[in-house]
């Protein structure tokens, strides 16, 4: 049987007056991402390893290029930024997650696992939510650029259980030095630390073809942490 | 005469147009599904075209059934009831025509950008920055003429639906503004304002209150007008409707944590995710036993009334999914489900049985007292009734099956200690899982294809009778 129960106190109050319903519903919605969002912001939690030497690329005033493998994690190169550009026009984060989680299994098969730091520079993050292709956090360097440029033209001719799509566009199709100078400048408002001469730079990946940047930033994906034996990078 | 009155007081034309668009967006919709998950098993219906690729047409399929067809019945529903639950007129017709415009161009102009590859790639949240705006600003007119109506009411309290609609409306507006804050770069492309951890946080903050308040909450709205009004019968119990409301609104808004156990999110946001997740099964499963109840002493209805067929087994949905859904939040379960096709499972047995039949359920409630006429045929109400559970059954029972064989695939070792499986033969493993999937996606289409034909029958049956027009000139007694 229905209960006809009447509303009492500031129940009664809210549901006679919207204002106020909607006032105390805007609070009670407020509260977890006070709690759980902010913080983040500030935490050394949310990034425990970036003072870890190695981690993060101490730059001084050296150039991208003269970044080596292993030094830490610096701002994508402008190839490599096209790259990412592509990768997330394609809609690969969909199919491919770039976060490795701290288990035997996952070590073995894709790596170290991830660092926060290691994201930093992502806007947006890239961590994906869906394997049906494999974690590539650290593809880069497992396979040649020649591997790369056959599977992402048809990946069945080197894997033949792949259900991914075909890219021969990429072939085709170039990228803008001038486009990716507006995106490393847009980037730097949000925090990627460019520098001018990063941002110039980028004039010279005119009429490089979308395979090229692809393969770039596959290539450097997970390569920029050198992780040591013994150290603890996750509380 | 009653329904008379009605059309003349109460602004229907808005809603009729709703309506309709709602059963061309599930059509829609879900064919894009069934398209994409065939591409899944037989991949070279990818047909080397960027166009009908996966990754672009995925974002499309999510955005087609979660803002059209959701959207649609949403703005429907949420007209229809706010008028009747309210007994006053809505506050602006021109507003709400608004809203109706102006949702549609964003539908059209997501069917455009998305299969060309324009994308701020965070999940749910795809379309480029000048669409956000324009969401943004058709939003908060819906939500300003809503909440404006209910200021000007006729009754002394307002009723329980328009709570879940108004809770809907108010996170849903924070969420779109601070998940989608990102610097443009150009006319087409913008990159997120955070990144990393804190961009992963907010955007699954964002994630699951789109589950959480758009298709449970406002869907939630949709139960507690459309389940009482079909069975006839008041909603069971008014203190757990306010327990369920209040616990809904405070506690689903945690739950976005659980999307990233085991990843760089610091732990305690993870487990803390978790805890409220599970403590969520109190409130969901209060309300729908709160809508279930409502059918006591009237089960009987069940044997002949269609539309409450579908009410009812949503609800069921909603309740399983609510119980798996915090199952798949602990951590020891989630280690197995994540990145699998549990998730997809999980995500369709809401989507399909929850917000799709209880949104369905509604449209075949308002269609004859909208347009002055009964159904076309209430046998292919059945039909589509079971073509939907069945399809939603077997797409489920699918995902079931390959994620967690996938789960396992992934960690298993062998006599030597080395794993047993290649990553690609866990793929290879997929393939009659996919198939089925596609299978039961596509009887679910061919039942919404079932509705869009009923429902365009109705409307030429009611243009032919002038049904719409008697009830709009009728003599009502003043």
């Amino acid at each position: 049987m229905s209960e006809n129960t009447q509303p009492t106190g500031l129940q009664d109050k809210a549901e006679r007056n919207v204002w106020l319903f909607a006032f105390l519903t805007f609070l009670t919605v407020s509260v977890a991402g006070i709690v759980e969002i902010v913080p983040l912001f500030y935490l050394d939690s949310a990034t425990p390893a970036k003072n870890i030497p190695g981690v993060v690329w101490d730059r001084g005033d050296k150039t991208l290029d003269e970044w080596k493998e292993g030094d830490g994690v610096r701002p994508l190169k402008p190839l490599e930024l096209a790259g990412r550009d592509i990768y997330q026009k394609e809609g690969c984060y969909l199919c491919h997650s770039q976060m490795i989680r701290p288990f035997r299994d996952e070590k073995e098969r894709y790596g170290h696992y991830s660092l926060a730091s290691e994201s930093m520079y992502d806007h947006p993050f890239q961590w994906g939510s869906k394997r049906t292709g494999p974690d590539i956090a650290r593809l880069g360097g497992k396979y040649s650029d020649e591997w790369h440029i056959a599977h992402l033209i048809a990946p069945r001719s080197v894997v033949p259980e792949s259900v991914m799509p075909n890219y021969p566009w990429f072939m085709e199709n170039t990228v803008d030095g001038e486009e990716i100078k507006a995106h490393m400048r847009g980037l730097r408002i949000v925090g990627v630390p460019y520098t001018d001469a990063d941002i110039e730079s980028a004039s010279a990946i005119t009429g490089k073809t979308e395979m090229e940047a692809m393969v770039a930033y596959l290539q450097v994906l997970g390569t920029m942490v050198k992780f040591q034996e013994g150290v603890t990078y996750r509380e | 005469m009653e329904e008379a009155a009605a059309e003349q007081k109460y602004n229907f034309d808005v809603v009729r147009w709703f309506a309709v668009m709602t059963a061309v967006y599930l059509v829609v919709g879900a064919l894009v599904g069934v398209y994409i998950a065939s591409e899944l098993a037989w991949p070279v219906l990818n047909f080397d075209s960027p166009y009908l690729s996966f990754g672009r047409l995925r974002p499309l399929h999510t955005n087609a059934v979660i803002f059209a067809y959701g959207g649609c019945i949403l703005m429907a529903t949420a007209f229809y009831t706010v008028q009747r639950t309210c007994a006053v007129r809505l506050w602006s017709d021109k507003m709400a025509w608004f809203t109706f415009i102006g949702w549609n161009i964003i539908i059209v102009s997501a069917v455009i950008t998305l299969p060309l590859g324009i994308t701020q790639s965070k999940e749910y949240a795809e379309l480029e920055w000048p669409i956000d705006l324009a969401i943004a600003v058709v939003w908060l007119s819906f939500m300003f003429n809503f909440m404006m109506t209910i200021a000007n009411r006729k009754t002394s309290h307002i009723y329980v639906s328009n709570w879940f609609f108004m809770g809907m409306m108010i996170m849903i507006t924070i969420l779109h503004v601070v998940n989608s804050a990102a610097i443009p770069v150009g006319l087409f492309k913008s990159y997120s304002a955070y990144a990393g951890v804190q961009d992963a946080m907010i955007q699954w903050w964002w994630g699951h209150n789109a589950v959480g308040f758009y298709l449970t909450a406002g869907f939630l709205g949709i139960m507690y007008y459309f389940v009482p009004k079909q069975a006839n019968r008041p909603v069971f119990s008014y203190r757990l409707s306010v327990i369920h409301f209040w616990a809904l609104m405070f506690g689903y808004v945690w739950l976005g944590a659980h999307h990233l156990q085991y990843t760089a999110l610091p732990d305690w946001t993870g487990s803390l995710g978790a805890a409220v997740s599970i403590a969520m099964i109190i409130p969901s499963w209060g309300g729908a036993v709160n809508g279930m109840m409502t059918l006591s002493g009237a089960w009987d209805k069940l044997r002949n009334d269609y539309v409450l067929r579908f009410l009812i087994m949503s609800l069921a949905f909603y309740a399983m999914s609510t119980f798996e859904g915090p199952i798949m939040s602990i951590k020891t379960v989630n280690a197995l489900s994540h990145y699998t096709d549990w998730t997809i499972g999980h995500v369709h047995s809401g989507a399909l049985g929850w917000v799709a039949m209880v949104g369905i359920g509604a449209l075949y409630h308002m269609m004859p007292r909208i347009f002055h006429t009964p159904m076309y045929s209430q046998k292919l109400i059945n039909m589509h009734f079971w073509t939907a559970t069945i399809g939603t059954v077997i797409y489920v029972v699918a995902m079931w099956v390959s994620g967690i064989m996938q789960g396992l695939m992934w960690r298993a070792y062998d006599e030597y200690g080395t794993l047993a499986y290649t990553f690609a033969e866990s793929v290879e493993a997929m393939h009659p899982y996919y198939a089925m999937r596609a299978i039961g996606g596509g009887i679910f289409l061919l039942g919404a294809v079932i509705m869009l034909f009923n429902i365009i029958m109705t409307v030429i049956k009611a243009k032919g009778q002038g049904s719409v027009k008697a009830a709009q000139t009728a003599a009502v007694a003043a």
